[in-house]
């Protein structure tokens, strides 16, 4: 996985490079775009309903027995917000979008399809990379914005629901609001937007250097996850050492 | 690029002493020849002689571990090479891309370097699908395609470059006698019309004979011979003639 950093870096330096030319692209990153948020939306929902609505039923009845019941809004508002809602969901599209990334753009070049792209002089960064990038930069902290939201409204529900904590709606949200400041969620979007970028970049560069038949393909699709959930989980900790104020 | 465009002339072709190992193991032996401007020029050989790779190094897909391919006396490595010269490759299993339609697969050249409007994109994709006897299929899918279609889909593509240099890999395989003449014809047709350089990869024996102007034998990564198909046809070599005259032996009863 490592020895490929160095490919890895230059294709995401390329594709910088080539960000001027993505509104002429603006189709393909459209259509990209709606493949992920369509594709993703409803299992992000269900996904954050219930991570939101674990939290506080793992830490409300604790805190409550301690006499903390007014801090159950406050955990469940910032881990959702600062890290589970980013690094879940960027685990959850790591497995649906960048499989799918690098399984379509395997199969391309085992079949050719990008040699003839390279003959007609169309760079393949251009075409492939390029709209698939930007629109997992623009989608992913989208879905964790939708993540956040969902989550928190898991965890006040159980929150009010739950007999060992009974904290009512409002209750759970006015200290939800006392801790969470609006820093927080950007922090966790500027996360899910890097978490991106790795899934994009990883998944476009498993899909590019597959070689042989179908199998290479299966190779390169799970080499494509595995390889993004590792450097997410790294980068999480890296971003989070570097955001702490 | 509109420098380019402008003019329709063939281009030359030579390769000079080209080498390349796989693993250790020798696939081209040093390979030479000259294709002229506005020649015909088949290659022709068995099965693993090393044919399909010669083609990947004239297109630019892989590099010589010794020697040089030049066009116009340019090398194909320089960079500018793909802006000044247009060239085109059918590839043996058409290479379409699976995502699109024919007619966005024929027309995505023009779409892309945005050639042209689309309206006329569209015109010119009908043409050169009528061309290649396929109008029919402008919004179909590749893979609603029988695998000769998608071969003169991709033949179709290739003649929107208009190109100056055009490789075909294996073209008339997994076609029928008649298309493979059409094939063939569509070969001979623009090179009269355009003028354009081919460079067919084949092991079909009717058409290298049919349409090429000259013709290099080649085996085990090494050229047999280079000639006109009437001197290849001369040309005493066993491999050669086994591979010429190959075909059923009945048994009497």
């Amino acid at each position: 996985m490592f020895e490929n950093i160095g490919e890895m870096i230059l294709l995401f330096w390329r594709t910088l490079l080539a960000l001027p030319l993505a509104w002429r692209q603006r189709r393909k990153v459209f259509e990209q775009f709606f493949e992920i948020g369509n594709a993703s939306l409803l299992m992000v929902c269900v996904l954050s309903f219930f991570i939101g609505a674990v939290i506080a039923l793992q830490t409300g009845p604790v805190l409550v027995e301690r006499g903390l019941a007014s801090a159950v809004g406050g955990i469940v508002g910032i881990s959702m917000a600062k890290e589970l809602a980013p690094v879940m969901m960027a685990i959850l599209i790591a497995g649906r979008i960048g499989s799918a990334m690098a399984a379509e753009i395997g199969s391309m070049r085992v079949y050719q399809e990008i040699d003839a792209l390279r003959t007609m002089n169309i760079n393949p960064i251009h075409y492939l990379v390029l709209p698939r990038l930007v629109a997992i930069a623009f989608a992913l902290p989208m879905l964790v914005v939708f993540s956040v939201l969902v989550g928190w409204l898991g965890g006040a529900l159980v929150a009010e629901a739950n007999n060992h904590i009974a904290i009512p709606f409002q209750a759970f949200y006015a200290n939800l609001r006392e801790v969470v400041e609006l820093k927080d969620v950007a922090n966790g979007l500027f996360k899910s937007f890097c978490f991106a970028l790795i899934i994009g970049v990883v998944s476009c560069h498993q899909g590019l250097v597959t070689i042989g038949g179908p199998r290479g393909i299966g190779r390169s699709v799970t080499k494509a996850v595995v390889n993004s959930i590792v450097l997410i989980v790294i980068f999480d900790y890296v971003l989070t050492r570097i955001l702490l104020k | 690029m509109n420098d380019a465009m402008n003019h329709h002339s063939g281009v030359s072709l030579q390769v000079n002493h080209l080498r390349k190992s796989f693993n250790g193991e020798a696939v081209l032996q040093g390979i030479d020849f000259e294709v002229k401007p506005g020649e015909i020029f088949v290659i022709m050989g068995p099965s693993g002689s090393g044919k399909s790779v010669l083609l990947k190094h004239l297109i630019g897909l892989e590099t010589p571990d010794v020697g040089e391919i030049l066009i116009n006396g340019e090398s194909i490595q320089s960079p500018e090479i793909a802006a000044k010269y247009r060239m085109a490759m059918v590839f043996q299993s058409g290479a379409l891309l699976n995502s699109l339609t024919v007619g966005e697969n024929v027309g995505l050249y023009l779409s892309e370097h945005r050639l042209k409007p689309p309206g006329e994109i569209t015109r010119i994709v009908t043409e050169k699908l009528e061309a290649v006897g396929l109008k029919d299929t402008l919004d179909k899918m590749p893979n609603e395609l029988s695998g000769g279609m998608k071969k003169r889909v991709a033949i179709a593509r290739a003649l929107v470059i208009e190109p100056q240099l055009i490789l075909y890999d294996e073209p008339t395989s997994e076609l029928d006698p008649l298309s493979a003449v059409v094939v063939g014809q569509e070969i001979l047709k623009l090179k009269q019309r355009i003028g354009v350089t081919s460079l067919v990869v084949s092991h079909d024996r009717d058409l290298a004979f049919g349409i090429a102007d000259r013709i290099a034998v080649i085996n085990e990564g090494r050229i047999l011979t280079i000639g006109t198909p009437e001197e290849v046809k001369q040309f005493n070599d066993p491999v050669l003639q086994k591979f010429l005259h190959a075909d059923f032996q009945h048994e009497s009863p």
